[in-house]
C-alpha cells in the first residue's frame, strides 16, 4: 500500500510536468490551430539560456524572469519572420516547418553547449518537506503548474485578448473583418507558448539534467495529456497531465515494465484520437463544408 | 509531370544514358563507392514509399522509420533464426509490412492532418523502446541487436561482394520505381490525388476514400519496409539505436528536398540525407541538423515542389526550341 502511494505521489510529481509542456502547447494550439511538435526543442533551447544567464552569475529569480521574458520575444520573432510566411501554405509544410525547427533548435543547443550532461538548479532544494514522500521541488513543480492554470485559464475565458487569440485561430478572416490585428495576435500567441515552454524547460532541468535530448521523451507524454485532456482546454491540459503522469509509473511499476514506458504514451494517444478525439474536457468542433 | 518527361522523345536518350550509367556504375568506381551508392539507391526506395503515402495522398507520417525497421528486423530474424537465404526474405518482408501498415491505416481513416502526424510521430519517439524490449529479445537481440554475414554473389560469379549486392538492390529499385510510375500514371493514381486535394469530391466522385487510404498506407508501409530489409542486408547488421526518430525525420527531409508528389525526386532526396551527413560531420557533428534545418526552411518557402522541380524546369529550358 506504501509503495501503491508512492508511485501515485511520483505519478503526479512527473505528470505535473507533463501538464506544463501540455499547457504550452494548447496555448498555441488555441491561438494558431497549430500542433507545435518543435515546442519541447524551444523549451529545451529556452533552459540552455538561462543556464547560461545563472552560470554568468545572474541569480536564480532574475534568470528565470528574464529567461521567460527572451523566450517570449524569441517566440515572437519567430512566428513573425518564420512561421508568418506560411499562414496560408498547405498543412504539410507547416508540418515541415515544425520538423525543421525541431531539428534546427536541436543542432544549435548541441553546437552551442554542448553534449555534456549540466547540472540545474532549483530554488526550492535547501528546503525539506519532512516527508520522503514527495521532494520539495516536486511541490513547487505542482505550485506553479497550478499556477500557470489559473493564469491561462483566466486569459483565455475572461480576458479580451484572450477571445481575440481563440477568435483569430477559429477563423482569422471574420476577425480581421471586425478588426483584431490577426498577426500580432498570432504572434503573441507564438511568444506566450514560447515562454509557458521555457517555465516548464527550468521546472523539468533540476529532475533530468539539461542534454538536448531531454525533451524527447517528455514531449511524447505531453502529446498524449494535451490529447487525453482535450487539445483546446489548459484545465484538461491539467488533468491529462496528472493522469498521464500517474499511468505512466503505475503500468511502469506493476503491468508492462519499465521497458514499455514510452509506447503507454503511443496506446494513449492512438486510443484518445481514435476514441475520443476532443479528449476529456475539449470541445467537439464541427467545421461546415 | 514526371510521365511527360519520360514520354517526351527529346529526353528518352538521356533516359537510356542514365539507365547505362546506372547498371555500369560499380565497373567503374571502388567497393566503397559502390557500397555508397547502394544506400543510396536503398534510402530513395524508403524515400519513395513516404512520398506515395504523404505527397501524393497527403496522410503526414512522421512515423515511417518504424516500418524500415519492421522491415530490417523481420528480414534480419528470417535470416538469423530461420536460416532463410537473403533474397528470399524480401517477399516476405513485403507481405508483412504491407499488412501493418494496412492495419495501421484503419485508425489512420479517423485521424486527420496534425492528429496523424502526431501520431506516427509518437510511433517513431516509441520504435526503439520495442525494439529493445525483453519479451523480443530472444528474436531481435535486445541492444545488441543482430549481426549478420555478407552475402555472396551467386552461381559462384567472380565479382566483389559490394557489387554484387550493388545490382541485387538496383533490380528492386527499378521494380519498385516503374510499378510506382504505372500505378499513379493511370485511373488509380488521379484517385489517390483527388483524394489527397478534395477528399469530398473524390468521395462524390464514386472513389472508396477508406480503401484507397488504408491501402496506400500498406503499399507505403511495404516500399519503406522492403527499403528497411535491404538496409539489412547491405548493412549486414541491425539494432534499435538505428531506427531512432531522427530516421523518420530524415525520410521525410527527403521527401522534402527531393519534392513532394515526385517520384524520381527521391533519388535527390535520398542522395541528400545520406551525403550531407558524410560532409558536414567533418565541421562539426551539429552542423548536419543546423543545414538540413535550413535546407527545408527555404525549401519549403522558396520551391515547395522540391529539387526535382528545378531539375525539370532547367530541363525544359534548355530544351526548348527557339520559336
Amino acid at each position: 500500500m506504501d509503495q501503491l502511494l508512492h508511485q501515485v505521489v511520483n505519478g503526479l510529481a512527473t505528470g505535473a510536468i507533463y501538464a506544463v509542456i501540455a499547457l504550452a502547447l494548447v496555448m498555441n494550439f488555441n491561438s494558431t490551430g497549430h500542433i507545435n511538435f518543435a515546442q519541447g526543442e524551444m523549451a529545451m533551447f529556452s533552459t540552455y539560456v538561462a543556464w547560461t544567464l545563472i552560470a554568468m552569475g545572474m541569480p536564480y529569480g532574475v534568470a528565470f524572469l528574464v529567461t521567460v521574458a527572451i523566450s517570449f520575444v524569441g517566440g515572437m520573432l519567430l512566428e513573425r519572420f518564420v512561421l508568418h510566411r506560411f499562414r496560408n501554405a498547405p498543412l504539410l509544410s507547416v508540418v515541415v516547418v515544425f520538423i525543421a525547427l525541431f531539428l534546427g533548435f536541436n543542432a544549435v543547443a548541441g553546437w552551442i553547449w554542448g553534449p555534456v550532461l549540466k547540472d540545474f538548479p532549483s530554488p526550492v532544494s535547501s528546503y525539506k518537506t519532512g516527508t520522503s514522500l514527495v521532494g520539495a521541488h516536486e511541490l513547487f513543480v505542482g505550485a506553479v503548474a497550478g499556477a500557470m492554470l489559473l493564469l491561462l485559464y483566466g486569459f483565455f475565458r475572461f480576458t479580451t485578448l484572450g477571445l481575440k487569440m481563440r477568435a483569430v485561430a477559429c477563423n482569422p478572416t471574420s476577425s480581421r473583418l471586425v478588426g483584431i490585428r490577426v498577426s500580432w495576435t498570432l504572434a503573441l500567441g507564438w511568444g506566450l507558448a514560447a515562454s509557458i515552454g521555457a517555465v516548464a524547460g527550468m521546472l523539468i532541468a533540476p529532475l533530468t539534467f539539461l542534454d538536448p535530448h531531454m525533451m524527447t521523451g517528455i514531449l511524447l507524454y505531453a502529446f498524449a495529456a494535451a490529447l487525453l485532456g482535450g487539445v483546446d482546454s489548459p484545465p484538461g491540459a491539467v488533468i491529462g497531465g496528472l493522469v498521464v503522469g500517474v499511468a505512466e509509473n503505475l503500468l511502469g511499476a506493476y503491468v508492462v515494465g519499465a521497458e514499455l514506458k514510452m509506447s503507454v504514451a503511443l496506446v494513449i494517444v492512438v486510443l484518445v484520437l481514435v476514441y475520443r478525439p476532443q479528449g476529456i474536457l475539449g470541445r467537439v468542433t464541427v467545421r461546415r463544408v | 509531370m514526371q510521365s511527360q518527361m519520360i514520354k517526351t522523345s527529346s529526353s528518352r536518350p538521356l533516359v537510356a544514358a542514365v539507365c547505362m550509367l546506372a547498371i555500369l556504375l560499380p565497373l567503374f568506381v571502388s567497393d566503397f563507392r559502390s557500397f555508397q551508392v547502394t544506400q543510396i539507391l536503398v534510402y530513395a526506395i524508403a524515400v519513395l514509399g513516404l512520398n506515395l503515402l504523404t505527397g501524393y495522398n497527403g496522410q503526414i507520417s512522421l512515423g515511417h522509420g518504424a516500418f524500415f525497421a519492421l522491415g530490417a528486423y523481420v528480414a534480419a530474424i528470417l535470416m538469423d533464426k530461420a536460416g532463410v537465404p537473403y533474397w528470399a526474405t524480401i517477399p516476405v518482408v513485403a507481405a508483412v509490412c504491407f499488412v501493418v501498415g494496412f492495419i495501421f491505416g484503419l485508425p489512420a481513416l479517423r485521424l486527420a492532418g496534425h492528429y496523424l502526424a502526431l501520431a506516427t510521430f509518437s510511433l517513431a519517439l516509441a520504435t526503439p523502446q520495442l525494439l529493445k524490449h525483453p519479451a523480443l529479445e530472444k528474436w531481435t537481440g535486445g541492444v545488441q541487436g543482430i549481426f549478420l554475414s555478407k552475402p555472396q554473389p551467386p552461381f559462384g560469379l567472380a565479382m566483389s561482394q559490394d557489387r554484387w549486392l550493388y545490382w541485387f538492390v538496383l533490380l528492386h529499385v527499378v521494380v519498385l520505381f516503374v510499378c510506382a510510375a504505372n500505378l499513379l500514371r493511370g485511373p488509380v493514381g488521379r484517385a489517390i490525388r483527388a483524394i489527397r486535394d478534395q477528399p469530398l469530391a473524390a468521395e462524390t466522385a464514386g472513389i472508396d476514400n477508406s480503401r484507397f487510404k488504408t491501402t496506400v498506407f500498406g503499399i507505403s508501409a511495404m516500399y519503406t519496409g522492403i527499403a528497411g530489409a535491404l538496409s539489412a542486408i547491405v548493412l549486414q547488421f541491425v539494432s534499435p539505436d538505428s531506427f531512432t526518430m531522427f530516421l523518420s525525420i530524415y525520410f521525410l527531409v527527403g521527401v522534402v528536398v527531393g519534392g513532394v508528389g515526385s517520384i524520381w525526386g527521391a533519388f535527390l532526396g535520398a542522395a541528400f540525407i545520406l551525403i550531407v551527413p558524410n560532409l558536414s560531420s567533418e565541421v562539426s557533428k551539429s552542423a548536419t541538423g543546423m543545414l538540413y534545418a535550413m535546407v527545408l526552411l527555404l525549401l519549403i518557402w522558396r520551391m515547395p515542389n522540391g529539387l526535382w522541380s528545378g531539375v525539370l524546369w532547367m530541363w525544359r529550358a534548355a530544351t526548348r526550341r527557339p520559336a
